[in-house]
Protein backbone atom coordinates (compact mmCIF):
# COMPACT_ATOMS: atom_id res chain seq x y z
CA UNK A 1 0.00 0.00 0.00
CA UNK A 2 1.34 3.44 -0.91
CA UNK A 3 0.97 6.26 1.60
CA UNK A 4 1.63 9.77 0.37
CA UNK A 5 2.08 12.65 2.78
CA UNK A 6 1.97 16.25 1.61
CA UNK A 7 3.93 18.48 3.97
CA UNK A 8 7.22 17.99 5.81
CA UNK A 9 6.30 19.23 9.27
CA UNK A 10 5.92 17.39 12.55
CA UNK A 11 2.44 16.02 11.73
CA UNK A 12 3.83 14.28 8.64
CA UNK A 13 6.86 12.84 10.45
CA UNK A 14 4.67 11.59 13.31
CA UNK A 15 2.35 9.92 10.79
CA UNK A 16 5.30 8.16 9.14
CA UNK A 17 6.48 6.78 12.48
CA UNK A 18 2.97 5.50 13.21
CA UNK A 19 2.57 3.88 9.80
CA UNK A 20 5.94 2.15 10.06
CA UNK A 21 5.26 0.96 13.59
CA UNK A 22 2.41 -1.13 12.16
CA UNK A 23 3.48 -1.83 8.58
CA UNK A 24 7.26 -1.98 8.49
CA UNK A 25 7.32 -2.50 4.72
CA UNK A 26 4.82 0.24 3.82
CA UNK A 27 5.75 2.43 0.90
CA UNK A 28 5.74 6.04 2.09
CA UNK A 29 6.43 9.13 0.02
CA UNK A 30 6.62 12.53 1.66
CA UNK A 31 6.24 15.54 -0.61
CA UNK A 32 7.32 18.95 0.60
CA UNK A 33 7.85 22.33 -1.01
CA UNK A 34 10.13 23.60 1.76
CA UNK A 35 13.70 23.04 0.49
CA UNK A 36 14.85 22.34 4.05
CA UNK A 37 12.52 19.42 4.77
CA UNK A 38 11.71 18.74 8.43
CA UNK A 39 13.10 21.17 10.99
CA UNK A 40 11.82 22.79 14.16
CA UNK A 41 9.75 25.75 13.02
CA UNK A 42 9.28 27.02 16.62
CA UNK A 43 13.08 26.85 16.93
CA UNK A 44 13.40 29.63 14.35
CA UNK A 45 12.84 32.08 17.23
CA UNK A 46 16.04 30.89 18.92
CA UNK A 47 17.91 30.92 15.62
CA UNK A 48 16.94 34.58 15.23
CA UNK A 49 18.23 35.46 18.70
CA UNK A 50 21.47 33.57 18.02
CA UNK A 51 20.93 30.95 20.71
CA UNK A 52 21.28 28.11 18.20
CA UNK A 53 22.70 27.63 14.73
CA UNK A 54 20.51 26.79 11.76
CA UNK A 55 22.05 23.31 11.65
CA UNK A 56 20.75 22.65 15.17
CA UNK A 57 17.16 23.07 13.96
CA UNK A 58 17.07 19.65 12.29
CA UNK A 59 15.88 16.96 14.71
CA UNK A 60 16.69 14.14 12.33
CA UNK A 61 19.72 13.39 10.20
CA UNK A 62 19.82 11.81 6.75
CA UNK A 63 20.78 8.57 8.50
CA UNK A 64 17.64 8.75 10.64
CA UNK A 65 15.53 9.11 7.50
CA UNK A 66 17.29 6.17 5.89
CA UNK A 67 16.61 4.06 8.96
CA UNK A 68 12.96 5.09 8.98
CA UNK A 69 12.72 4.03 5.35
CA UNK A 70 10.65 6.53 3.42
CA UNK A 71 11.21 8.65 0.36
CA UNK A 72 11.33 12.44 0.61
CA UNK A 73 10.72 14.40 -2.55
CA UNK A 74 10.90 18.16 -2.81
CA UNK A 75 7.89 18.84 -4.98
CA UNK A 76 4.80 21.00 -5.08
CA UNK A 77 1.45 19.34 -5.60
CA UNK A 78 -0.71 21.14 -8.15
CA UNK A 79 -3.86 19.11 -7.85
CA UNK A 80 -5.46 16.18 -6.06
CA UNK A 81 -7.23 13.98 -8.62
CA UNK A 82 -9.55 12.12 -6.29
CA UNK A 83 -11.26 10.00 -8.96
CA UNK A 84 -7.91 8.63 -10.04
CA UNK A 85 -6.46 8.59 -6.50
CA UNK A 86 -3.43 10.43 -7.78
CA UNK A 87 -1.64 13.74 -7.45
CA UNK A 88 -0.53 16.05 -10.20
CA UNK A 89 2.90 17.47 -9.34
CA UNK A 90 4.47 20.74 -10.46
CA UNK A 91 6.31 19.00 -13.31
CA UNK A 92 2.90 17.63 -14.43
CA UNK A 93 3.87 14.07 -13.53
CA UNK A 94 1.28 11.95 -11.72
CA UNK A 95 1.78 10.12 -8.45
CA UNK A 96 -0.81 7.60 -7.31
CA UNK A 97 -1.73 7.02 -3.69
CA UNK A 98 -3.74 4.52 -1.69
CA UNK A 99 -3.91 6.75 1.38
CA UNK A 100 -3.16 10.45 1.37
CA UNK A 101 -2.36 12.70 4.34
CA UNK A 102 -2.67 16.45 3.97
CA UNK A 103 -0.26 18.00 6.46
CA UNK A 104 0.32 21.21 4.56
CA UNK A 105 0.48 23.51 7.59
CA UNK A 106 -0.33 27.19 7.49
CA UNK A 107 1.13 30.38 6.08
CA UNK A 108 1.43 33.89 7.49
CA UNK A 109 -1.60 36.01 6.70
CA UNK A 110 -0.30 38.63 4.27
CA UNK A 111 -0.35 42.32 5.08
CA UNK A 112 -2.96 44.21 3.13
CA UNK A 113 -1.40 47.67 3.07
CA UNK A 114 0.27 49.56 0.24
CA UNK A 115 3.97 48.71 0.04
CA UNK A 116 3.58 45.19 1.43
CA UNK A 117 5.59 43.71 -1.45
CA UNK A 118 8.64 45.94 -0.96
CA UNK A 119 11.99 44.33 -0.22
CA UNK A 120 12.43 44.42 3.55
CA UNK A 121 8.87 43.37 4.41
CA UNK A 122 9.33 40.03 6.17
CA UNK A 123 7.45 37.23 7.95
CA UNK A 124 8.56 34.13 9.86
CA UNK A 125 7.08 31.07 8.17
CA UNK A 126 10.18 29.16 7.09
CA UNK A 127 13.88 28.81 7.64
CA UNK A 128 14.41 30.81 4.45
CA UNK A 129 12.42 33.69 5.97
CA UNK A 130 14.67 33.63 9.06
CA UNK A 131 17.77 33.71 6.85
CA UNK A 132 16.43 36.71 4.92
CA UNK A 133 15.67 38.50 8.21
CA UNK A 134 19.20 37.93 9.49
CA UNK A 135 20.69 39.19 6.24
CA UNK A 136 18.57 42.34 6.31
CA UNK A 137 19.27 42.89 10.02
CA UNK A 138 23.00 43.00 9.28
CA UNK A 139 22.54 45.90 6.88
CA UNK A 140 19.65 47.72 8.53
CA UNK A 141 19.39 49.93 11.57
CA UNK A 142 15.70 50.28 12.42
CA UNK A 143 12.96 47.64 12.36
CA UNK A 144 9.22 47.91 12.84
CA UNK A 145 7.16 44.92 13.99
CA UNK A 146 3.39 44.66 13.57
CA UNK A 147 1.05 41.92 14.73
CA UNK A 148 0.46 39.99 17.92
CA UNK A 149 0.77 36.68 19.71
CA UNK A 150 4.01 34.78 20.15
CA UNK A 151 5.52 35.27 16.69
CA UNK A 152 5.39 39.08 16.82
CA UNK A 153 7.49 39.04 19.99
CA UNK A 154 9.86 36.44 18.54
CA UNK A 155 10.45 38.80 15.63
CA UNK A 156 10.87 41.86 17.86
CA UNK A 157 13.28 40.14 20.24
CA UNK A 158 15.20 38.43 17.43
CA UNK A 159 15.74 41.73 15.63
CA UNK A 160 16.76 43.41 18.89
CA UNK A 161 19.28 40.64 19.58
CA UNK A 162 20.74 41.32 16.13
CA UNK A 163 21.41 44.92 17.04
CA UNK A 164 18.46 46.71 15.45
CA UNK A 165 16.39 49.48 16.98
CA UNK A 166 12.98 47.87 17.25
CA UNK A 167 9.60 49.58 17.25
CA UNK A 168 6.57 47.43 18.02
CA UNK A 169 3.19 48.76 16.85
CA UNK A 170 0.06 47.75 18.73
CA UNK A 171 -3.36 48.70 17.42
CA UNK A 172 -5.02 48.67 20.82
CA UNK A 173 -3.91 49.57 24.31
CA UNK A 174 -2.24 46.30 25.28
CA UNK A 175 -0.42 43.17 24.09
CA UNK A 176 -2.32 39.90 23.28
CA UNK A 177 -5.51 41.10 24.87
CA UNK A 178 -7.64 38.03 24.15
CA UNK A 179 -5.34 35.53 25.89
CA UNK A 180 -3.53 37.54 28.58
CA UNK A 181 -5.23 39.66 31.21
CA UNK A 182 -4.25 43.27 31.70
CA UNK A 183 -1.67 42.59 34.44
CA UNK A 184 0.03 39.97 32.28
CA UNK A 185 0.08 42.26 29.24
CA UNK A 186 1.63 45.02 31.34
CA UNK A 187 4.33 42.71 32.68
CA UNK A 188 5.33 41.74 29.14
CA UNK A 189 5.17 45.32 27.84
CA UNK A 190 7.33 46.61 30.71
CA UNK A 191 9.93 43.93 30.05
CA UNK A 192 10.00 44.66 26.33
CA UNK A 193 10.63 48.32 27.10
CA UNK A 194 13.43 47.48 29.54
CA UNK A 195 15.00 45.29 26.84
CA UNK A 196 15.02 48.36 24.59
CA UNK A 197 11.99 47.82 22.35
CA UNK A 198 9.89 50.95 21.73
CA UNK A 199 6.17 50.26 21.99
CA UNK A 200 3.63 52.34 20.11
CA UNK A 201 0.04 51.86 21.35
CA UNK A 202 -3.04 52.79 19.30
CA UNK A 203 -0.84 52.67 16.23
CA UNK A 204 -2.11 51.14 13.04
CA UNK A 205 0.00 50.78 9.96
CA UNK A 206 -1.39 52.58 6.93
CA UNK A 207 1.37 52.38 4.36
CA UNK A 208 4.91 51.15 3.85
CA UNK A 209 6.89 53.65 1.84
CA UNK A 210 9.77 52.46 -0.31
CA UNK A 211 12.76 53.87 -2.07
CA UNK A 212 14.31 51.95 -4.99
CA UNK A 213 12.04 49.02 -4.19
CA UNK A 214 13.15 48.77 -0.55
CA UNK A 215 11.44 49.69 2.71
CA UNK A 216 12.34 53.23 3.67
CA UNK A 217 9.67 54.33 6.15
CA UNK A 218 6.12 53.68 7.32
CA UNK A 219 3.10 55.87 7.77
CA UNK A 220 0.54 55.25 10.52
CA UNK A 221 -3.18 55.93 10.36
CA UNK A 222 -2.72 58.76 12.86
CA UNK A 223 -0.49 60.48 10.31
CA UNK A 224 2.87 59.83 12.03
CA UNK A 225 5.78 58.53 9.97
CA UNK A 226 8.75 56.47 11.08
CA UNK A 227 11.94 55.78 9.13
CA UNK A 228 12.89 52.10 9.03
CA UNK A 229 14.78 49.53 6.94
CA UNK A 230 12.70 46.49 7.77
CA UNK A 231 9.08 45.74 8.55
CA UNK A 232 8.28 42.37 10.12
CA UNK A 233 4.70 41.19 10.44
CA UNK A 234 2.88 38.41 12.30
CA UNK A 235 -0.81 39.21 12.07
CA UNK A 236 -1.97 35.58 12.09
CA UNK A 237 -1.79 32.44 10.02
CA UNK A 238 -4.09 30.71 7.55
CA UNK A 239 -4.28 26.96 7.04
CA UNK A 240 -3.11 25.94 3.56
CA UNK A 241 -6.43 24.54 2.39
CA UNK A 242 -6.34 25.38 -1.35
CA UNK A 243 -5.54 21.85 -2.55
CA UNK A 244 -8.30 20.38 -0.40
CA UNK A 245 -10.83 23.01 -1.42
CA UNK A 246 -10.11 22.56 -5.15
CA UNK A 247 -10.45 18.81 -4.70
CA UNK A 248 -13.93 19.27 -3.23
CA UNK A 249 -13.06 18.22 0.32
CA UNK A 250 -15.03 19.80 3.15
CA UNK A 251 -13.25 22.93 4.25
CA UNK A 252 -14.25 25.52 6.82
CA UNK A 253 -11.41 27.59 8.33
CA UNK A 254 -9.28 24.45 8.00
CA UNK A 255 -9.85 21.02 6.47
CA UNK A 256 -12.67 19.38 8.39
CA UNK A 257 -11.82 15.96 9.79
CA UNK A 258 -13.65 13.47 11.99
CA UNK A 259 -12.21 11.93 15.14
CA UNK A 260 -10.13 9.56 12.98
CA UNK A 261 -8.52 12.54 11.19
CA UNK A 262 -10.37 11.46 8.07
CA UNK A 263 -11.79 13.99 5.62
CA UNK A 264 -15.04 13.41 3.73
CA UNK A 265 -12.97 11.28 1.31
CA UNK A 266 -12.20 7.97 3.05
CA UNK A 267 -8.76 7.79 1.39
CA UNK A 268 -7.70 11.25 2.51
CA UNK A 269 -6.69 12.39 5.98
CA UNK A 270 -5.53 15.74 7.37
CA UNK A 271 -3.44 16.64 10.43
CA UNK A 272 -1.56 19.55 11.96
CA UNK A 273 -2.14 23.28 11.48
CA UNK A 274 -4.29 22.64 8.39
CA UNK A 275 -6.81 20.36 10.14
CA UNK A 276 -9.92 21.64 11.87
CA UNK A 277 -10.64 19.15 14.60
CA UNK A 278 -13.65 18.43 16.79
CA UNK A 279 -13.07 19.80 20.28
CA UNK A 280 -15.03 18.06 23.04
CA UNK A 281 -14.52 21.07 25.36
CA UNK A 282 -16.19 23.63 23.14
CA UNK A 283 -18.41 21.23 21.21
CA UNK A 284 -17.32 22.46 17.82
CA UNK A 285 -14.46 22.05 15.37
CA UNK A 286 -11.52 24.30 16.06
CA UNK A 287 -8.03 25.15 14.88
CA UNK A 288 -4.85 24.67 16.91
CA UNK A 289 -1.42 25.70 15.76
CA UNK A 290 0.48 23.87 18.46
CA UNK A 291 3.44 21.59 17.83
CA UNK A 292 2.29 19.01 20.39
CA UNK A 293 -1.22 18.83 18.95
CA UNK A 294 0.18 18.47 15.41
CA UNK A 295 2.36 15.56 16.52
CA UNK A 296 -0.56 13.82 18.26
CA UNK A 297 -2.81 14.33 15.25
CA UNK A 298 -0.13 13.00 12.90
CA UNK A 299 0.27 9.90 15.10
CA UNK A 300 -3.47 9.22 15.05
CA UNK A 301 -3.76 9.87 11.30
CA UNK A 302 -0.91 7.45 10.59
CA UNK A 303 -2.53 4.68 12.63
CA UNK A 304 -5.85 5.18 10.86
CA UNK A 305 -4.16 5.17 7.45
CA UNK A 306 -3.01 1.62 8.15
CA UNK A 307 -6.42 0.54 9.36
CA UNK A 308 -5.84 0.68 13.12
CA UNK A 309 -8.90 2.59 14.23
CA UNK A 310 -7.42 5.16 16.56
CA UNK A 311 -9.57 8.13 17.51
CA UNK A 312 -7.81 11.41 18.15
CA UNK A 313 -9.09 12.82 21.38
CA UNK A 314 -8.23 16.47 21.42
CA UNK A 315 -6.50 17.22 24.66
CA UNK A 316 -6.67 20.48 26.52
CA UNK A 317 -4.31 22.76 24.62
CA UNK A 318 -1.25 24.11 26.32
CA UNK A 319 1.92 25.80 25.26
CA UNK A 320 5.04 26.90 27.04
CA UNK A 321 6.69 29.85 25.45
CA UNK A 322 8.97 32.74 26.23
CA UNK A 323 7.42 36.18 26.19
CA UNK A 324 9.86 39.04 26.67
CA UNK A 325 12.31 36.60 28.21
CA UNK A 326 9.72 35.31 30.65
CA UNK A 327 8.78 31.65 30.48
CA UNK A 328 5.01 31.49 30.23
CA UNK A 329 2.72 28.46 30.30
CA UNK A 330 -0.78 28.82 28.89
CA UNK A 331 -3.23 25.98 29.56
CA UNK A 332 -6.90 25.53 28.70
CA UNK A 333 -9.37 28.41 28.42
CA UNK A 334 -7.89 31.65 29.71
CA UNK A 335 -9.19 34.53 27.62
CA UNK A 336 -11.96 35.80 25.40
CA UNK A 337 -12.85 38.32 22.77
CA UNK A 338 -10.65 39.44 19.91
CA UNK A 339 -7.25 40.96 19.55
CA UNK A 340 -7.04 43.72 16.95
CA UNK A 341 -3.39 42.86 16.26
CA UNK A 342 -4.31 39.42 14.93
CA UNK A 343 -6.52 38.12 12.15
CA UNK A 344 -7.80 34.74 13.37
CA UNK A 345 -5.30 32.30 14.83
CA UNK A 346 -1.54 32.87 15.33
CA UNK A 347 1.34 30.40 15.53
CA UNK A 348 1.61 28.50 18.83
CA UNK A 349 -2.02 29.34 19.45
CA UNK A 350 -5.29 27.56 20.10
CA UNK A 351 -8.82 28.80 19.53
CA UNK A 352 -9.77 27.02 22.77
CA UNK A 353 -7.75 29.55 24.78
CA UNK A 354 -10.33 32.20 23.94
CA UNK A 355 -13.38 30.12 24.90
CA UNK A 356 -13.53 31.32 28.47
CA UNK A 357 -16.62 29.87 30.15
CA UNK A 358 -18.11 31.12 33.39
CA UNK A 359 -15.35 30.62 35.88
CA UNK A 360 -13.94 32.36 38.90
CA UNK A 361 -10.49 33.83 38.52
CA UNK A 362 -7.90 33.39 41.22
CA UNK A 363 -4.53 35.04 40.91
CA UNK A 364 -1.45 35.83 42.87
CA UNK A 365 1.81 37.62 42.30
CA UNK A 366 1.84 40.98 40.61
CA UNK A 367 5.48 41.42 39.83
CA UNK A 368 7.34 39.18 37.39
CA UNK A 369 6.14 35.85 38.72
CA UNK A 370 2.45 35.47 38.35
CA UNK A 371 -0.12 32.72 38.27
CA UNK A 372 -3.73 33.07 37.17
CA UNK A 373 -6.13 30.15 37.33
CA UNK A 374 -9.68 29.81 36.11
CA UNK A 375 -11.64 27.87 38.70
CA UNK A 376 -14.70 25.91 37.59
CA UNK A 377 -17.18 24.06 39.79
CA UNK A 378 -15.09 20.90 40.14
CA UNK A 379 -12.21 21.41 37.75
CA UNK A 380 -9.64 23.98 36.87
CA UNK A 381 -10.48 25.33 33.44
CA UNK A 382 -7.33 27.18 32.53
CA UNK A 383 -4.15 28.75 33.83
CA UNK A 384 -1.42 31.19 32.90
CA UNK A 385 1.88 30.72 34.73
CA UNK A 386 4.39 33.48 34.16
CA UNK A 387 7.98 33.56 35.35
CA UNK A 388 8.60 31.00 38.11
CA UNK A 389 7.45 27.71 36.62
CA UNK A 390 7.12 25.70 39.85
CA UNK A 391 3.37 25.46 39.33
CA UNK A 392 3.55 24.83 35.61
CA UNK A 393 3.72 21.03 35.65
CA UNK A 394 1.22 20.53 38.52
CA UNK A 395 -1.29 22.83 36.82
CA UNK A 396 -0.68 21.21 33.43
CA UNK A 397 -1.53 17.81 34.92
CA UNK A 398 -4.43 19.01 37.08
CA UNK A 399 -6.07 20.77 34.13
CA UNK A 400 -5.33 18.32 31.31
CA UNK A 401 -6.29 15.30 33.43
CA UNK A 402 -9.37 17.16 34.66
CA UNK A 403 -8.66 16.34 38.28
CA UNK A 404 -11.48 16.94 40.76
CA UNK A 405 -10.35 20.02 42.72
CA UNK A 406 -13.15 19.99 45.30
CA UNK A 407 -10.70 19.41 48.19
CA UNK A 408 -8.87 22.67 47.47
CA UNK A 409 -11.52 24.81 45.77
CA UNK A 410 -12.51 26.85 48.83
CA UNK A 411 -8.90 27.46 49.78
CA UNK A 412 -8.13 28.62 46.23
CA UNK A 413 -10.92 31.15 46.32
CA UNK A 414 -10.24 32.38 49.84
CA UNK A 415 -9.38 36.04 50.21
CA UNK A 416 -5.60 36.53 49.91
CA UNK A 417 -5.09 32.86 49.13
CA UNK A 418 -1.48 31.88 48.51
CA UNK A 419 -2.19 29.97 45.34
CA UNK A 420 1.21 28.36 45.07
CA UNK A 421 1.01 26.91 48.60
CA UNK A 422 -2.52 25.60 48.06
CA UNK A 423 -1.72 24.03 44.68
CA UNK A 424 1.59 22.50 45.75
CA UNK A 425 -0.06 21.06 48.87
CA UNK A 426 -2.90 19.58 46.79
CA UNK A 427 -0.49 18.26 44.17
CA UNK A 428 1.78 16.64 46.75
CA UNK A 429 -1.16 14.83 48.36
CA UNK A 430 -2.47 13.80 44.93
CA UNK A 431 0.84 12.23 43.98
CA UNK A 432 1.32 10.35 47.23
CA UNK B 1 26.86 32.32 57.82
CA UNK B 2 27.57 33.05 54.14
CA UNK B 3 30.82 31.13 54.55
CA UNK B 4 28.97 28.04 55.73
CA UNK B 5 26.43 28.30 52.89
CA UNK B 6 29.18 27.78 50.34
CA UNK B 7 29.73 24.31 51.75
CA UNK B 8 26.02 23.59 51.83
CA UNK B 9 25.66 24.39 48.12
CA UNK B 10 28.54 22.20 47.12
CA UNK B 11 27.17 19.32 49.15
CA UNK B 12 23.84 19.66 47.35
CA UNK B 13 25.57 19.58 43.98
CA UNK B 14 27.35 16.33 44.80
CA UNK B 15 24.05 14.78 45.80
CA UNK B 16 22.56 15.69 42.42
CA UNK B 17 25.47 14.27 40.48
CA UNK B 18 25.31 10.97 42.31
CA UNK B 19 21.61 10.44 42.49
CA UNK B 20 19.88 12.32 39.70
CA UNK B 21 19.30 12.10 36.00
CA UNK B 22 17.55 14.32 33.49
CA UNK B 23 14.00 13.42 32.51
CA UNK B 24 11.85 15.05 29.83
CA UNK B 25 8.23 16.09 29.53
CA UNK B 26 7.88 15.45 25.80
CA UNK B 27 4.53 17.22 25.54
CA UNK B 28 6.28 20.55 26.13
CA UNK B 29 9.02 20.03 23.57
CA UNK B 30 9.12 21.62 20.11
CA UNK B 31 12.42 19.94 19.13
CA UNK B 32 14.21 23.28 18.83
CA UNK B 33 17.49 21.59 19.71
CA UNK B 34 18.83 24.06 22.29
CA UNK B 35 19.45 21.14 24.67
CA UNK B 36 21.52 19.13 22.19
CA UNK B 37 23.31 22.27 20.98
CA UNK B 38 24.47 23.08 24.51
CA UNK B 39 25.38 19.61 25.73
CA UNK B 40 29.13 19.72 26.44
CA UNK B 41 29.57 16.07 25.56
CA UNK B 42 27.23 16.10 22.56
CA UNK B 43 24.50 13.82 23.84
CA UNK B 44 21.50 14.15 21.54
CA UNK B 45 19.18 15.19 24.35
CA UNK B 46 16.49 16.20 21.87
CA UNK B 47 16.27 12.68 20.44
CA UNK B 48 15.74 11.32 23.95
CA UNK B 49 12.92 13.80 24.48
CA UNK B 50 11.26 12.81 21.17
CA UNK B 51 11.15 9.22 22.46
CA UNK B 52 10.16 10.35 25.98
CA UNK B 53 13.27 8.72 27.41
CA UNK B 54 15.29 9.85 30.40
CA UNK B 55 18.91 10.83 29.71
CA UNK B 56 20.26 7.71 31.34
CA UNK B 57 23.53 7.47 29.48
CA UNK B 58 26.45 6.94 31.79
CA UNK B 59 28.46 9.74 30.09
CA UNK B 60 25.86 12.37 31.11
CA UNK B 61 27.56 14.75 33.53
CA UNK B 62 24.23 15.99 34.89
CA UNK B 63 25.81 19.40 34.48
CA UNK B 64 22.36 20.93 34.02
CA UNK B 65 23.13 22.90 30.85
CA UNK B 66 20.19 21.36 28.97
CA UNK B 67 17.83 21.81 31.92
CA UNK B 68 18.79 25.46 32.34
CA UNK B 69 18.81 26.38 28.65
CA UNK B 70 15.53 24.79 27.60
CA UNK B 71 13.16 27.72 27.07
CA UNK B 72 10.07 25.56 27.66
CA UNK B 73 10.83 23.74 30.87
CA UNK B 74 10.92 20.36 29.14
CA UNK B 75 13.76 18.93 31.22
CA UNK B 76 14.18 18.44 34.93
CA UNK B 77 16.35 16.49 37.32
CA UNK B 78 14.82 13.48 38.94
CA UNK B 79 16.30 11.46 41.74
CA UNK B 80 17.19 7.97 40.66
CA UNK B 81 17.38 6.59 44.19
CA UNK B 82 19.82 3.94 43.07
CA UNK B 83 20.99 3.39 46.59
CA UNK B 84 17.67 3.85 48.31
CA UNK B 85 16.62 1.19 50.76
CA UNK B 86 15.06 -1.70 48.93
CA UNK B 87 16.37 -0.74 45.48
CA UNK B 88 17.89 -3.63 43.60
Amino acid sequence: MRHVIIGSGVAGIAAIESILSVERSAEIIMLGDDPHGFYSRPGLAYYLTGEISDQALYPKTREDYKKLGFTYRQARVKKILRDETSLQLDDNSLLTYDRLLLATGAFATPLAVPGATLQGVVKLDHLNDARIILKLAKRGRTAVVVGGGITALELAEGLLARGMDVHYLLRGDRYWSNVLDEQESRIIEARLQVEGITLHFHSELQEIIGRSGKVNSIRLKNGKTLKCDLLAYAIGIQPRVELAREAGLQVDRGILVDEFMQTNDPNIYAAGDVAQVFDPITGHSILDSLWGAAREQGCAAGMNMVGRNTPYVKSIPFNVTRLAGLTTTIIGAVGHGRDDDLVGIARGDSETWRELPNAVIAQSGFDVNRVRILVGEQKLIGAVVMGDQTLSIPLQRIITQQVDISPMRDRLLAHDAKLSDVIVDFWTKLKS
Amino acid sequence: MAFLNIFKRSARKRTTLAEGHVVPDAARCVQCGICTYNCPIEIDVRAHVWRSEAINRSECLTCGECVARCPRGVLRFERTDLFAAGAS
